[in-house]
């Protein structure tokens, strides 16, 4: 003890190597990135007063957009939960020809431009489209509706659940459910009792992360949204008219609130996730 | 062996000089950057190349050009964000405007070049399908209930704006002044949109492509250009009255100081004007502002009576504040 306390170096406290470089390195990247650009959010719209940011974030179309863009997007993010726990659990439990282009499928939202999405959807959807003749037969307006937000919203969040669930269904132990079967469960009872506790937080996080993924798209859903104030209007399309009219401060502002409630869900969400990861 | 384990740094070096050599190179050719808005791009690649061998000519410099285009407002603060810009050719004066109240030009521009400084003129019209099946003549048509119009939003596209005044000016005119009236017009008329694509290609998208609607308003040189390239499924409609669009065309002081351009850029504003300029914009179905030039196109322009946006709403700052501000009458027709 006495010679390491003599020798120059500061003896380090952490066992694995390069923390103070990796640490750095890691805080200059996040503050460039992601902090510096979203406090000049604050910044920009603190210099308007706050009668005036009031205004901005309150006006009727301002809120009814923040009603589609949240509620879409919970609803769009919800049902990715369900069907995305289903093709993650097809994907890892079953073996059948085609799984791997199966599985690659699942990350073209990813990687697909989200204008050229939104254009695909459309054209799909629209009355004339493939599958939106159907839906229009049935009376049901798919694109230029709330119905066209939801399917593009969908669409882009499928793979956020897909790929946080897979890995860790892929590690769940087959052996827990068969114990739980000898001991006499059922098959429903192992599913409500071992696998869905075990996967709640992993679908939380896919969850959280396809809903703020929606709430901030913008490219696929203006195609299809058909945009008509009130209705179908979304929030970063409200964000986009201020900043065509030069009113910087105002689409700032409404940029400040969807920045807070993003962050507001999903500090909720971690601690939904955190309650989940203990009770399992 | 080891000589070839270096040949890719030796390439890559290789390139490196090649590349700064290019910049140089370029460097020598002066370069002018025209930040325009969106269906100017076949025109502007048309008149570059023809400013190109004029300047060449006369002074036996070697000129290229940059275009850049996109949405008429988003190409204005492009420029106001530091985009160097030698000259703007935008959708709306309002536009120009902000350039000015940023600074980078002074705020008399409009009166520095020729007809507002609008080289070249174009109207709204509507494109109907193939045999008029809704019957559409006039603006009044627009706002039955068995019809759907396609414009995109004012608050996003420049000619949409141009759209909504022209609108308005027919109503007002109609209606002998009456605002209330003519608000209660326009309010029906967008009660009939479907779709508010945020730009003018967008709606033009949804009105070929996706079948949408029975009528759309668009630019009259982009109209008469749909109609050349698919005449057999649409016509034109020609409304009793419209507006005539002047789309502006400006000198960036402030970056043609700084990038020693300014004889240049000034020439090629002016050019704009000069008979073969004007001829071009003609062949692009655009009116060119010299009535002799446009007279020998006007053939090919439908006739109607046009008003100007200085007579009906005193210019683009009255206007703006007046419909397209936040809360004013384009947000107030969809609140009632």
């Amino acid at each position: 003890m006495e010679t390491r306390k003599k020798t120059k170096r500061r003896p380090s406290r952490r066992i694995l190597p390069g923390f103070g470089l990796t640490m750095g390195i890691t805080v200059t990247y996040l503050t460039l990135l992601v902090l510096i650009p979203l406090s000049a959010v604050f910044i920009r719209s603190s210099g308007m007063g706050w009668d005036a940011f009031w205004t901005a974030i309150t006006g009727r179309q301002v809120v009814a957009s923040y009603k589609v863009t949240f509620g879409i997007s919970f609803l769009a993010a919800a049902t990715n939960a369900v069907f995305g726990f289903l093709v993650a659990w097809v994907l890892t439990r079953y073996r059948f020809p085609g799984r791997r282009i199966l599985d690659a499928l699942v990350d073209l939202p990813f990687a697909l431009p989200t204008a050229v999405a939104g254009i695909a959807l459309t054209a799909l959807y629209a009355r004339n489209g493939w599958l939106g003749q159907f839906f229009y037969s049935l009376g049901i307006e798919t694109a230029y509706s709330q119905v066209g937000i939801y399917i593009a919203l969908t669409f882009i969040g499928l793979p956020f659940v897909v790929r946080t669930l897979q890995p860790v269904m892929e590690d769940l132990d087959a052996e827990v459910e068969e114990a739980a079967a000898s001991l006499g469960a059922g098959r429903a009872k192992v599913f409500t009792q071992i696998i869905v506790p075990a996967l709640l937080p992993a679908m939380l996080t896919g969850f959280a992360l396809a809903f703020a993924r929606a709430i901030g798209e913008y490219g696929s859903v203006i195609f299809i949204s058909g945009n008509i104030p009130l209705r179908t209007e979304i929030t970063p399309l409200v964000i986009v008219k201020f900043l065509e009219n030069y009113q910087y401060p105002q689409a700032t502002a409404v940029a400040a609130v969807m920045l807070t409630a993003s962050f507001a869900l999903l500090f909720v969400i971690n601690l939904l996730q955190r309650w989940a990861e203990k009770n399992s | 062996m080891k000589t070839h384990t270096h040949t890719p740094r030796r390439l890559a070096a290789a390139l490196v000089i090649a590349l700064f050599g290019l910049a140089l190179s370029n460097a020598a050719a002066q370069t002018l950057l025209n930040v325009s808005y969106d269906p100017t791009r076949e025109f502007y690649t048309d008149l570059n190349a023809a400013f190109a061998k004029h300047w060449k000519e006369k002074t036996g410099e070697q000129i290229e050009f940059s275009q850049s285009h996109g949405g008429s407002s988003k190409q204005a603060r492009a420029v106001i964000d530091g985009l160097e810009a030698d000259v703007v050719t935008l959708a709306l004066a309002a536009d120009v405007n902000a350039i000015a109240k940023a600074g980078l030009l002074p705020e008399n521009w409009q009166s520095r070049l020729p007809s507002n400084s609008a080289p070249y003129q174009s109207t709204l019209a509507f494109l109907v399908r193939k045999g008029n099946p809704k019957n559409i003549k006039d603006w009044d048509d627009l706002i039955r209930p068995d019809v759907q119009v396609i414009t995109p939003n004012p608050k996003t596209s420049g000619v949409a704006r141009w759209n909504f005044l022209a609108a308005w000016g027919w109503a007002q005119n109609h209606f002998g002044g009456d605002e209330a009236k003519t608000q209660e017009f326009i309010k029906r008329l967008y009660a009939n949109v479907p779709v508010l694509d945020t730009g003018a290609r967008g709606s033009s998208t949804t009105f070929t492509e996706r079948q949408i609607g029975d009528v759309l308003i668009n630019w009259e040189n982009e109209l008469l250009l749909a109609l050349k390239e698919q005449g057999d499924k649409y016509e034109i409609v020609t409304p009793s009255l419209s507006i005539l669009a002047e789309p502006t065309v400006a000198l960036v002081d402030k970056n043609v100081d700084k990038k020693k351009t300014r004889e240049v850029a000034q020439a090629y504003l002016e050019y704009l004007y000069s008979d073969e300029g004007q001829q071009i914009a003609g062949k692009h179905f655009y009116r060119p502002s010299n009535p002799a030039i446009l007279a020998k196109f006007q053939s090919q322009y439908p006739n109607l009576k046009l008003f100007t946006i200085d007579e009906v709403f005193g210019g683009w700052n009255p206007a703006t504040k007046k419909f397209f501000e936040d809360g004013a009458i384009f947000d107030q027709i969809y609140l009632k």
